[in-house]
């Protein structure tokens, strides 16, 4: 299942630049949350906080908390231990081009010792299950590599590769920007089903989408959060002027 | 400032909103004008005048279901799209209530003259300003005016009721002028129509504006809650931050 998450005085730094200001907010558990603003605002640098993955640049830090459930991610927590309970999508499919689509699927699980043949085997069904990939890939799990699959199977593959090693929360960084727009319908689809046992987190830049998938969102603006309300309340009646600007094309 | 077609389309359905206005309002002055002097010539125009305004109201539709299905507007956008297919329905009923009295005043005109107890012409006036005070809300997107609309609603709904009691009152009592008495009944009840299609568009004003659904608003005395449909804007700040720390 899902868990909160909860973020207090978050902030964070390229270098000498302060990429995210001061930011507060409680993510709900089983919902999708979208994260909306122009390039640059900070939304990508705050979904890689949510796993740590910000800090892996050697220039970047950031202070403040970040709690996944109960699991306090910058004080008592290990990077690996957190993306295993936090797991990424990004915006260009990255499956493993060499490795067939079932060892894509379990290269996270390896990756955390796992080598039980039925335990793989169950993983990849389900995960593949999970990711409404199955049906399309059940006959060529080993006879195909990742990147014989199209965009947004392959999009899916990463998803399912995601799922895999069970984590609580799904982070995806524009996950259907560079898909079609019937791959981006079975993407937005498989949010819908995904949120009722995952956390979901998406940042976008298709008010569209936002608006279709998410019970909350989030508008970020130079690097702080502008506005957090539910996804109605945002796109159809926003109480900050620079939200209502950005999301009906005034700027950004 | 982008986006800058979508703006002159929005400005574009505006404007021949407003012209879809103009013909609803002077139909229903005409209509009550030809009342006042008993004027067949003024009803050929009030039939005229609704002919043009059901075109514009199909012209009007279609522009903005064209915006929707083009443009996905958000937020206010969105609000004032939705408005303007709201207001340009209920203008289209006022130019129909216009030539529903206009027909009213055509069939008197075969009949004597009668002294009835009701005072049409005032209550035409207060109806009228009804319009042209929600018109203005919706020039000046201003919402406070577009209140204003709301509380004179009752008072033409009570005239309406006065003028069914003490109409009904003479059909019963005096038989020879009951066909003048049923014809100023069914104008009363027109210009009642005209003033809630005015409080519908003060209402879809508030709406485009504010974001408020004031409709169906009525607070427990009665009258209207003058800050129904308002809900306080989130403390955005406060709501972000976790519960407990």
């Amino acid at each position: 299942m899902g868990v909160g998450i909860e973020v207090a005085n978050l902030n964070a730094w390229y270098g000498t630049t302060h990429t995210l200001q001061d930011i507060n907010l409680n993510i709900p558990a089983n919902q999708a949350t979208a994260l909306i603003g122009p390039s640059g605002c900070g939304k990508s640098t705050f979904v890689r906080c949510l796993n740590r993955m910000h800090e892996t640049n050697p220039i970047a830090r950031a202070t403040g908390t970040i709690k996944i459930g109960d699991l306090d991610i910058y004080k008592d927590a290990k990077p690996v231990e957190i993306r295993r309970r936090v797991g990424m999508v990004f915006q260009r499919p990255n499956p493993f081009p060499t490795m067939s689509i079932y060892d894509n699927v379990i290269a996270g699980l390896k990756l955390n010792g796992y080598s039980n043949r039925r335990v793989l085997d169950d993983t990849v069904e389900r995960s593949l299950k999970n990711s409404a990939l199955w049906d399309e890939v059940k006959d060529d799990l080993k006879k195909k590599s990742g990147a014989s699959l199209s965009g947004g199977q392959q999009q899916r593959l990463c998803i399912a590769r995601a799922l895999a090693v069970d984590p609580e929360v799904l982070l995806m960084d524009e996950p259907a920007s560079a898909l079609d727009p019937v791959s981006t319908s079975k993407i937005e689809d498989l949010i819908f089903q995904l949120k009722t046992q995952y956390t979901i987190v998406i940042v976008t830049h298709n008010m569209q989408q936002a608006a279709r998938v998410a019970e909350k969102t989030g508008f970020f603006l130079n690097g702080r959060m502008v506005e957090f309300d539910s996804t109605h309340k945002i796109f159809t009646n926003p109480s900050d002027k620079r939200t209502e600007d950005y999301i009906t094309g005034r700027f950004g | 400032m982008t986006r800058i077609r979508f703006q002159q389309s929005l400005d574009d359905l505006k404007e021949k909103l407003l012209v879809m206005a103009g013909l609803a309002e002077q139909a229903i002055q005409r209509a009550i004008e030809a009342y006042r002097v008993r004027d067949l010539s003024i009803c050929d125009l009030v039939s005229r005048s609704e002919l043009a305004i059901n075109r514009l109201e199909r012209d009007i539709d279609q522009a903005a279901l064209d915006l929707l299905a083009m443009e996905q507007p958000m937020a206010i956008d969105l609000r004032f799209i939705l408005s303007v297919i709201r207001i340009n329905a209920d203008l289209e009923r006022v130019g129909d209530a216009a030539k529903s009295i206009s027909d009213r005043v055509r069939s008197m005109e075969q009949m004597a003259a009668a002294d009835l107890p009701v005072d049409i012409p005032r209550m035409a006036t207060l109806a009228a300003d009804m319009v042209r005070k929600s018109l203005q809300a919706f020039i000046e997107g201003d919402a406070e005016v577009a209140r204003s609309v709301l509380t004179m609603d009752d008072a033409v709904d009570a005239m309406n009721k006065a003028a069914y009691k003490s109409l009904t009152k003479v059909m019963g009592e005096q038989s020879h002028v009951a066909p003048q008495a049923l014809n100023a009944l069914m104008i009363s009840r027109s210009l009642e129509r005209v003033a809630d299609h005015a409080t519908n568009i003060a209402e879809d004003v508030i709406f485009w504006v504010q974001g408020a659904d004031v409709r169906h608003h009525k607070s427990v005395t009665g009258g209207r809650d003058p800050n129904a449909g308002l809900t306080p804007a989130p403390a955005v700040v406060e709501e972000a931050k976790p519960a407990a720390e």
